[in-house]
Parts: structure tokens; sequence; C-alpha cells
């Protein structure tokens, strides 16, 4: 059944969106309200993560309620040398950039939900729906909060850096 | 007329009274030893929020003395301490009295066309090369609404940055961020009066005896009447309020919002609430009443570390007032969650219907006696007028007022909050910060880092003062202000009660008003309206003030009814006041009547936990008919817990005795003497495992830095330090290193909806340094009154005899 599919999909979407809120806290620690926050909302995405893991038992699936999103050494060693290299962007573009991939992944965590809350509503599921009305509301104030900062920010690192 | 001792006696004789009385006069005074009045002249008190009305004696040019005033509706004659024996600091010999500027590693004397011609040219340089996001300014909560206002035009209008705030956003931010999201705008609903009324009296996170001490003193009157009120405290701290309380509630800092979602729980659990009110004037309640089932007493005294049976009494307390009043401050807004916190108090006034009547009143404080004004006028990340930065009308409406093109005002975002506004100059996008009437080299958090932003080359800083503070150090300019008593304006308490303070004496030397600074360089800058008249089109205080009236009229702080004429007869005016109130407004929302709706309304709010504005079409969909707003939270653990390394949560905080740095309170003799050293607070079973004790200099450490101070055994809520702010190195040795302010060890984090800075979470360690000698001098008749007797209690002796005449009328 295809909601097993975008179950799974949504669970690697959600791990992802996770990995790149810790990356955004981790590397934008001068970024006080940034650091904090985002790493505060990674822990929605965690929460998600054992949620969808759960419900993916009922749908066959075996998926890993609390999978490795840290960044890893690997690839704290490879920005270490990225910026060594003096290949690293201005800090302010890099914020811009890196709030931007947190709002376009926690749009595909979005559309997943939708789409999965289509579907519950469709076959009267209401566990799976209530799952949804759990967790999807978190995407979309994930989804706001990178957006917000990407508005109050731009023109200051556009134009007075 | 009787004489007392009121660093002694800090709250004066009793004048017991009891529900719906007048709050009997009581006139108190300080002058000089021997002083001949020549004349008295009308103002009010700068050295807290209270506003309480005084008259300032003066003799051959100088000041002697202040004396309350008995018909104010404030204070009724009486002042605190810090008003009694304040005002001396002015005449110190080290004011500030020439510019100074900087020649290398050294500030040398200047005078005023070479330091304005630097500013000027700095200015012009940065908006050339980089535009007006290269320029910020960091204002007060102590200079004058004209003031504010003016700042305000030439910061968004002139310079055309959004980078402008007050170090309000230390003390009084969330009291409007709260305010905001439960009712739309900003505005204190309720009034002083309604201690006179209530029947129980709340105080949350707030020590009333030492933030306002003569509104205090107008409660221990009430306890010492007939038919007193009970007190509800929450605060960690063995505060002169907890010692009154009916229920005292000390929670773990950073917990606030567990606790109040506990009490909420048992308040609509037991049915204790006005549902008509809440059908007719509130959206948001299933939310709340759902969110809140999470908290029952066990689990909101469990997280929170309180008895669950003192959750339920102060539950039961609350739920059966008949008038509620509700005051909130530092002990909230500094703290993890702030605005969630703040507005639950809001949520617990709106369930029980609590609002717009005599004794049902909420008093979210302001910790500075202007603070109000920088919140009206648009000097501290707002716009002027409660105007909505997110609603064209209004940036429109602004723009009209001010003559000037909509898109000439910044409005792409919020206004800039103090800490990105920081961190701008810190990461070298801002490339000049002008400093008024403050001291962030001691006042913000994680002061190395403070420090080390201010001190940075390409940083052109800015510091217009009255002495020469720590942040005077690090500026390139430093510009002579002239102070209280030395020029006129006005000031609104956090009660909105609006006085005219005059000039009564001259500035020493080339010292001038702040409103003459901002004018002469809005002169200078050459800034235009969009007929290429002057931009700001007044030259002194009063026509400050009338150009003021005009962009307050027809919102919320309408000053519109009120003139310098008429502030200057019988005083204590409250805003709105206008043709339809012209005799002001004691209390906002008697039936709903909320500023609320969304074309009027200041704010959308704010997500409490990330911050994101709230979108206009959300809010709309919200709340289409303009009602309240109950906004649900639920607990989140704080950023910085303690853990093995640093076991203890280290909270900070003021002493009655002293205001903000001590720039002026240390240079009063009686104010310096009741509290002369920084001293660490702790409770007796911490003190005994780290092998501590009365006296002993302890090492207090966090992540960020150390500081040294005498240890105060108190009754302090167990696994809390507590440290007084107000310590900082100008009356130190200058090679004596960094380890007296407490800001030294505060985080950098700050509550993501009303952005104010976190001081009252961070993890410490406490080790011993030196045995002790004696006691600390830590004051004993305050919330740091030692646990055991401990050496001599604080006294002020013959030279801090005041006058005081209850009953009197002058």
């Amino acid at each position: 059944m295809s909601v097993a599919a975008v179950l799974r999909e949504l669970h690697a979407h959600e791990q992802e969106l996770a990995h790149r809120l810790l990356r955004v806290s981790e590397r934008h620690r001068p970024e006080p309200e940034i650091h904090h926050l985002a790493r505060d909302l990674a822990g929605w995405s965690r929460r998600h993560l054992v949620e969808i893991a759960g419900t993916g038992r009922r749908f066959g699936l075996d998926l890993d309620p609390d999978p490795a999103v840290e960044p890893g050494l690997a690839a704290r060693l490879r920005e270490k040398g990225g910026e060594l290299a003096g290949r690293r962007p201005e800090p302010g573009l890099l914020l811009l950039h890196d709030l931007r991939g947190v709002h376009v992944q926690a749009a595909e965590v979005s559309v997943d939900w939708v789409m999965i809350a289509q579907a519950a509503q469709a076959s009267r599921d209401g566990d799976l729906l209530a799952l949804t009305d759990r967790c999807h509301p978190d995407t979309l104030r994930q989804m706001r909060w990178a957006n917000a900062h990407v508005k109050v920010l731009s023109p200051q690192i556009l134009l007075s850096t | 007329m009787g004489k007392i001792d009121r660093i002694a006696e800090p709250w004066g004789t009793r004048t017991p009274y009891g529900p719906g009385q007048e709050w009997p006069s009581r006139v108190d005074a300080f002058l000089e030893e021997g002083a001949a009045v020549e004349r008295w002249v009308p103002s009010a008190s700068i050295l807290h929020s209270n506003g309480d009305a005084l008259d300032i004696a003066v003799a051959g040019g100088r000041i002697v003395g202040v004396r309350g005033r008995a018909d104010d509706r404030v204070n009724r004659g009486r002042l605190g301490p810090k008003d009694l024996y304040g005002w001396q600091a002015g005449r110190s010999s080290d004011r500030l009295a020439r510019p100074l500027v900087r020649d290398g590693d050294r500030l040398v004397e200047s005078d005023w066309d070479t330091a304005m011609d630097r500013i000027v040219r700095r200015s012009k340089e940065l908006l050339d090369e980089r535009g007006p996001g290269s320029i910020g300014f960091y204002t007060s909560g102590q200079l004058f609404a004209e003031e504010y206002y003016t700042l305000s035009v030439v910061a968004h209008a002139g310079v055309g940055t959004n980078h402008l705030d007050g170090n309000t956003r230390l003390c009084t931010a969330t009291a409007a961020a709260a305010l905001k999201e439960s009712f739309g705008t900003d505005g204190q609903p309720g009034t002083y009066a309604d201690i006179d009324h209530a029947d129980v009296i709340a105080l949350f996170g707030h020590n009333m005896a030492e933030t306002q001490s003569v509104s205090w003193a107008r409660i221990l009157d009430r306890l010492a009447g007939p038919e007193p009120p009970a007190l509800v405290c929450v605060d960690p701290r063995p505060t002169p309020v907890a010692r009154a309380a009916t229920v005292h509630l000390a929670p773990l800092p950073g917990t606030n919002v567990a606790l109040m979602n506990g009490l909420l729980h048992q308040i609509i659990e037991n049915g204790h609430i006005d549902r008509e009110y809440i059908d007719r004037h509130v959206v948001g309640f299933d939310e709340l009443a759902e969110r809140v089932k999470d908290y029952p007493p066990e689990r909101a005294a469990e997280i929170c570390d309180v008895p669950a049976a003192d959750i339920r009494r102060a539950a039961e307390v609350l739920g059966t007032a008949r008038r509620l009043l509700s005051t909130v401050l530092q002990g909230f807004y500094q703290s993890h969650q702030a605005t969630a916190a703040a507005v639950q108090v809001n949520n617990l006034h709106l369930i029980r219907g609590m609002l717009g009547r005599p004794g049902c009143g909420l008093l979210q404080m302001n910790g500075q006696p202007t603070a109000q004004n920088t919140r009206e006028c648009g000097a501290d990340g707002d716009l002027p007028g409660f105007r909505n930065w997110a609603n064209d009308e209004h940036i429109a409406d602004l723009a009209r007022i001010w003559n000037v093109e909509p898109d000439a005002l910044p409005h792409y975002g919020p206004p800039t909050h103090a800490m990105q506004i920081l961190r701008y100059a810190e990461q070298g996008s801002l490339g000049m910060l002008w400093i008024s009437g403050t001291n962030p080299a001691v006042s913000l958090p994680e002061l190395a880092r403070v420090r080390s932003i201010l001190a940075q080359e390409r940083l052109f800083v800015v510091v217009q003062d009255i002495f020469r503070t720590e942040t005077a150090e690090l500026a390139d300019v430093v510009l002579p202000a002239a102070t209280w008593g030395e020029k006129t304006g006005i000031f609104t308490n956090a009660d909105r009660t609006v006085h005219l303070s005059e000039k009564a004496v001259e500035p020493p030397g080339e010292a001038r008003a702040d409103l003459d600074i901002f004018l002469d360089y809005a002169a200078r800058m050459d800034f235009r309206d969009k007929d290429g008249a002057p931009l700001v089109k007044w030259h002194d205080p009063e026509s400050a003030f009338e150009a003021w009236k005009e962009c307050s009229h027809g919102r919320l702080c309408d000053y519109s009814g009120l003139s310098y004429a008429r502030l200057r007869g019988p005083s204590g005016v409250q805003w709105p006041c206008n043709d339809e109130h012209p005799d002001g407004t004691e209390r906002l929302y008697a039936d709903g009547g909320f500023w609320s709706a969304p074309d009027v309304c200041e704010s959308y709010g704010r997500d409490l936990v990330t911050g994101t504005p709230v979108e206009p079409g959300e809010y709309r969909a919200l709340n289409p008919g303009g009602k309240a707003i109950v906004k649900a939270a639920a607990y989140l653990p704080p950023h910085e817990a303690p853990d093995a390394d640093h076991p203890y949560a280290l909270i900070t905080g003021r002493t009655l005795y002293h205001f903000h740095t001590r720039t002026k309170t240390g240079r009063a003799p009686q104010l310096d003497a009741a509290a002369p050293e920084v001293w660490v607070e702790v409770a007796a079973a911490d003190a005994a495992a780290r092998g501590l004790a009365e006296g002993d200099l302890a090492e207090v450490t966090t992540p960020r830095g150390t500081v040294h101070a005498k240890v105060r055994v108190t009754g302090i809520r167990e696994g809390v330090l507590f440290l007084p702010f107000h310590y900082g190195y100008w009356d130190r040795a200058p090679d004596g290193g960094h380890d007296r302010a407490a800001n030294e060890l505060t985080l950098t984090d700050w509550d993501a909806a009303s952005k104010q800075p976190i001081y009252k979470t961070a993890a410490a360690r406490i080790a011993l340094a030196e045995r002790g000698t004696g006691p600390s001098a830590a004051p004993t008749t305050t919330a740091s009154a030692p646990l055991a007797a401990a050496g001599a209690p604080t006294s002020g002796g013959t030279a801090a005899l005041a006058d005081e005449q209850p009953g009197g009328t002058r």
C-alpha cells in the first residue's frame, strides 16, 4: 500500500530536517537565537521520528525511531577543511543559505504530511489522522521560523555587510 | 513632623486603611542640612518605575532636597529611599561636563563642534558606503518622552535605520510583548488604585518591596488595616513580599510556565472561571483548557520542585478571589519562557473575567522610570503610538504625520532588538552604535563578549551620559548630558500616570539636555521631509511634546488631551487623555473594549516558542472581532540547566538601595553605605555542603567567567544562587580585573517572543576563595536578610534622617 511508501519517505525527510536544523545550530553558534532555537526545533523532528516509526509498524515498516541526525565527525572535518581552504562563503550568506535549506526541507516534510493526512481522512484511519494533527503544525512552525529569520536578516546581510 | 531613618526603615511608618477607602497621605522629605529652600520645582521619581510625584527643592542654584506631593494619586506624598537620597548624585564633582573624543587609547576633553563633527562625518560615510542598516541606536528607560520621540524620528525617518532599541529590552520588553499577545496592543490594563480594592494580590516574580517601594508601602498599609488582602507570591527568594504572603511558591528558576499551567489547571478544574466573560470577550480558551490538562498539580510540582499542596492552595486563593490584582516583573520577564509565562497571568485574569473593575487589575510592570515612554514613542523596537510595523496603513499614517514617503520608513521586519543590534556590531555589518543613557558594559549579559564588541576598532561608538561609565571608556565620542532636574520633559509610570518634570537647575559645565543633542544631530545631518523642509519641526521640550501629542492622537496611548499647562495643575493624569476622556482613564478594558481588531492592533502576535511573527491573514482569521486572546504554552526545559560541573541555578537581580549600575545610587552616600559591595546569596544547606559560611569570599563560576563575592546565607531556596547585578568597575582600581559584575556570568540567550535577555537561568558552581573575617555587606532589611543574625542591621544613622508627616498635605 502506497501510504507505507510515503511514510518511509517522510521518515527520511524528517531525519534530514532534524539533521539540517542541528547543522544550522552548530555552524551558527555566534547567532544566539538561531543556535538555541534550531536545536529546540530539531527536537520536534526527533519526536516526530519516534511517532512515525511507531505508526510505521502498522504499515509493515521497520523504521528507526532514533536515527543518527547529529552532524557526524567526518562532516565536521569536511567543513573545517572547507573553512581552511578559504572556500567557506561569508558567514552571513552561509546563514541565509542554511536557513533556506531548512525552509525547503520543512516544506518537503509538510507536503508529505498533507499526503498522509488526506489518505488518512479518505480511509477513515483515525489514528493516522491524529498523528498528522499532532505533527504537521510543528512542521509549519519550523518552516515559518526559518522564513522569518530569512526576512529579517536579508537586508542586513545583503546590503550592509 | 517626625524624623525617621529611611535606610533602616525603607517603607516608613504605617498609615493603615481598609478596602475601598482612600489611601491616607504621608509626606516624606529629605533636605540638605540647613537648606534655605527658595523654590520647589515639580517632578517625579527617576530611580524606579513607580512614578512617585515629588517637588525638587532649590537653593542658590543647586538642588538641596526633595519632598513628595500629597495630592498625587500615585504616592500620596510618599517617597522611597532611592528618591530621598539619590538626587545628591547629580551634584557629584565627577559629572561629565565637556565632550570627550578618542585620541588613540585615551579619551581627551574636546568641544561640541569637534565631537558632533566626528559623529556627523562617520554617519555620512556609513550612509554613503553601506546604507542606513550600518547605523544603530541603543537608548534608555530614563530619558523623557520628548527625547525618545525625537530620537525615533531621527532614527526611523532621518537615518532610515530599523536598528533602534532601548535598555527597556532588559527590563520591560516582556511586559509589552505579553500585553500585545493578549490584548493586541501594549498598554497597562490596571491601576495602582486597584491595591485599595483587591481582596487578593498576587505578585509573580515581583519583589515589589524593593522595586516599587512606595506601592509596597500601600500594600503594607492595606495589610495593617481592616479586611486585609491575601497575598500570593512566586519568587525563589525570601523577599519581604514572600514573608508577608499567605502562600509563597518558590519554583526552580526557569519553570514559571509549568507553575502557571498548574495553577490554571486547578482554577479551570475547580470551575473558578467566568464562562460568560469568556464567551463574550475571549478567543482561544478551549486550547488553553486542553493544554493545561497536562499539568495537574503533581506534575507542576515535580517540574518546579514546590509542594503540590501549595499549588492547590494558591489556586484556591486565586480562584476564589472576588477582586484579584496581579503584578508581574523580572522573575518572569528575565527568565526562561518569559513571554509565555507572563501571558499566563493575563490568561488568569481573562478566564476569571477580572479586568477593568476596581480591584480587578493586571499590572505587567516596568523596571525603569520612563520605560513606558520608550515603548510608546517607538524608541524600543516598536513604532510610535503603538503602530503596527506589519500594517501598511499604520506605516502610511506615520509617514503622513512625519511628512515623508512611506517607503522612507524601514518596515521590512520588526524593528531590530538590542541583542540583535549588538550581534550586527559583532559581525561587522553595523559600523556605528550611539548609546544614550545606558551602560551596556555592565548591564548586558556575558560582559566579556560585550566589551570585546564595543572595543572593536571598526565600530564607531558614541556614548551620551552623565558620568564616565564603563561603557564611556570604550567610546570614540562621549557627549555630556543633562539629567533629571536639569531639563524639562514628561514621563509616564507603569500605571500610565503622566508627570511633567521641570528644569530646576543648570546642568554642569557644557552638559546639554538629551533632546538638544538629538536636535543638534538632526540639524547637522540636515534631515529633510518630502517637501524639503526640516524633518524635525520642533525646537524645545514643549514643542516636542505637542508633536508627540499629534502622533499619539487616536491611538490607545492618546496624550492629545494633555498639555504642559494642564500637567502643571493637579498632578497625576493617566492616559488615554483626550476629548472622550478629558480627565484621563483609570482602567483600560472595562467590559472588553480591547484594541485588538486586526486594523487597529499594534501586533499580530508571535509564536511563543519560535518567536515567529504571526501573519496578518492568520491573525485576521483568529481574531476578526477584536477580542482578547488566550494563548496556551507548554513548558520547555531551559537551555542551560544545572549539571554535575555547574550544579546551581544562578539568578541575578536588584536590591532596594541601588538602581541599575549604581552610576547614581553609588554616588549617594546613604545608599552606597547601605549596600557597598557585591555579595552572593546561598541557602544554608548549600553553604554547608560547600563548606561556606557567612562572610566568606566565594568564587562563583559559569562557563563565561568568575565573580568573587562575599557569602550571605539566607532563606533562598536550595539549589539557587543570587547575585545583585549593580556592581561594575567604575569605583574600583583600573587594573582590578573583571570579577565583580554579575553579568560576567550570565549567558547570551533571549526569549524568542519578547527578545528579552535571560538573566535568571544560568548554571553555576561556587567554591570558597578565602575564609571571611566578618559578615558580608549585604543589606539586612530586604530579601538579602541573613538567616541568622549577622553583624549590625542595615541603618543610615543621623545622615539618613528624613522627614515624615503622616496625614500631611505638604
